[in-house]
């Protein structure tokens, strides 16, 4: 969804063909979603079908050009007003992942807790690294989707640091209920 | 004093205990904890409150004594010093950042940065042009003459972590150093203490903020005073972004 409205969005700014959308999309967006051009065309045909986009001749080598219709930038100006809202809590693997350890008596939680957070840090570390790498003035779109990653992964290891808080202090208020470590 | 190599440990940590009390009332704030920062590295130490954070950082800059183990800087070992000798290595090798800054108010920023030097010896137009120097390394160069009040938060930052390097340091012991900036100003207070080691001193941070601890070259995580994991940054393509070519 998040693909084809972007592809929409930038035919917004100009007509033109299926590879220089491919390449306009990645430079948009920091590069990190890389498309391949058979994609982009099977996109575009399905927003023709939709009448949302309109060919619109060859360009000098012969490539189809489309261009946007009025229901193509009716769909984007719908797709910019609306804020991007999850409607029920998105499947999460490491969630799902704790909250079973939870219930297991074979696994210690503190441990699923800690692996995930080095994990998640070496993760936090590369994308910092990139980030320090990178120039604010001349590479914004690749320092803000950085900026997201960052936030993400750092909220994943609080809500990791959160979950041993409770799991502590749920231990201290009922010790049967310590893992092994916290009961020595 | 020899000069010290990019190889050699800055800081290292043997098999260190910190006990206090005795009997039933035993605290072991630190058990059995071994930890190297070489040179031009950047170490974070992170960990839940009361895990053995701090008391990590006291033993490293000798404001306390472990209980069993060693703790050496630069090669020395802290317990074969005499108080003077601990003095001098912490008031010429160590430096420290911490939350609460103790910039000293009636001073100028040059002249809080100058006067460990002058404490320690140098003349005062000698400090004075070392501490010119730091400050502008931080991006202070033109506010030398400012008293602290008229500094924003973020630039009294700046001349603490001038200060904590300014001179010979290697040492580099930060408790939370970003204190309450913004995460802009914080990142920027993370680059100067990177760009510190990477000019060659070693580093550890106290931290709470796992992306103020991704600045580091290694995490360390504490865990009721035992060392229980570390993390460096992952490599190999597979868990990069593939940054498109036309993008970068």
């Amino acid at each position: 969804m998040s693909t084809k409205l972007g592809l929409l969005a930038l035919l917004g700014d100009a007509p033109t063909h299926g590879y220089q959308l491919k390449s306009d999309f990645e430079a948009r967006t920091g590069g990190a979603w890389l498309l391949n051009v058979g994609q982009v065309y099977t996109t575009l045909q399905r927003l023709e079908r939709d009448g949302l986009v309109a060919p619109s001749g060859q360009d000098g080598d012969e490539r189809r050009v489309y261009a946007i219709t009025d229901a193509g930038r009716q769909a984007i100006d719908a797709w910019f007003a609306e804020p991007v809202v999850a409607s029920a809590p998105p499947r999460d693997e490491l969630a799902i992942k704790v909250l079973v350890a939870l219930a297991a008596d074979q696994v210690d939680v503190t441990d699923v807790l800690q692996r995930q957070r080095t994990a998640t840090l070496a993760q936090l570390q590369e994308y910092t690294r990139l980030q320090r790498q990178a120039d604010p003035a001349a590479e914004l779109p690749w320092v803000l989707l950085l900026d997201a990653l960052i936030l993400k992964a750092e909220a994943e290891v609080r809500w990791l640091d959160l979950c041993e808080a409770r799991l502590r202090q749920r231990s201290l208020d009922d010790p049967t209920t310590a893992p092994e470590e916290a009961r020595r | 004093m020899t000069t010290p190599t990019a190889a050699d440990p800055i800081l290292e940590l043997d098999r260190v205990w910190r006990v206090h009390g005795a009997g039933r009332t035993t605290v072991e704030a630190l058990r059995d904890a071994s930890l190297t920062v070489h040179a031009g590295e950047l170490v974070a130490v992170m960990g839940p409150s009361g895990s053995g954070k701090s008391t990590l950082l006291t033993l490293a800059g000798g404001l306390d004594r472990p209980t069993e183990g060693a703790v050496r800087v630069l090669g020395q070992d802290l317990a074969g010093l005499r108080a003077d000798g601990l003095a001098e290595l912490r008031r010429r090798r160590m430096g420290y950042v911490f939350q609460d800054l103790n910039l000293l108010q009636g001073l100028t920023a040059a002249e809080n940065v100058s006067l460990p030097l002058e404490l320690d010896g140098t003349r005062p137009r000698a400090a004075r042009k070392v501490a010119e120097a730091a400050l502008a390394r931080v991006g202070l160069g033109e506010l030398v003459d400012r008293f602290p009040d008229d500094l924003s938060g973020g630039e009294q930052q700046r001349v603490a972590i001038a200060r904590a390097v300014v001179g010979d340091r290697r040492l580099l012991l930060a408790d939370e150093p970003t204190g309450a900036l913004d995460s802009v100003k914080g990142e920027a207070v993370m680059r100067l203490l990177r760009d510190a080691c990477e000019q060659g001193a070693g580093g550890v941070l106290v931290t709470h903020n796992a992306a103020h601890a991704a600045w580091a070259d290694r995490v360390v995580f504490l865990r009721d005073g035992v060392i229980v994991d570390q993390a460096g940054p992952v490599a190999g393509p597979d868990t990069l972004l593939a940054p498109g070519t036309s993008a970068r």
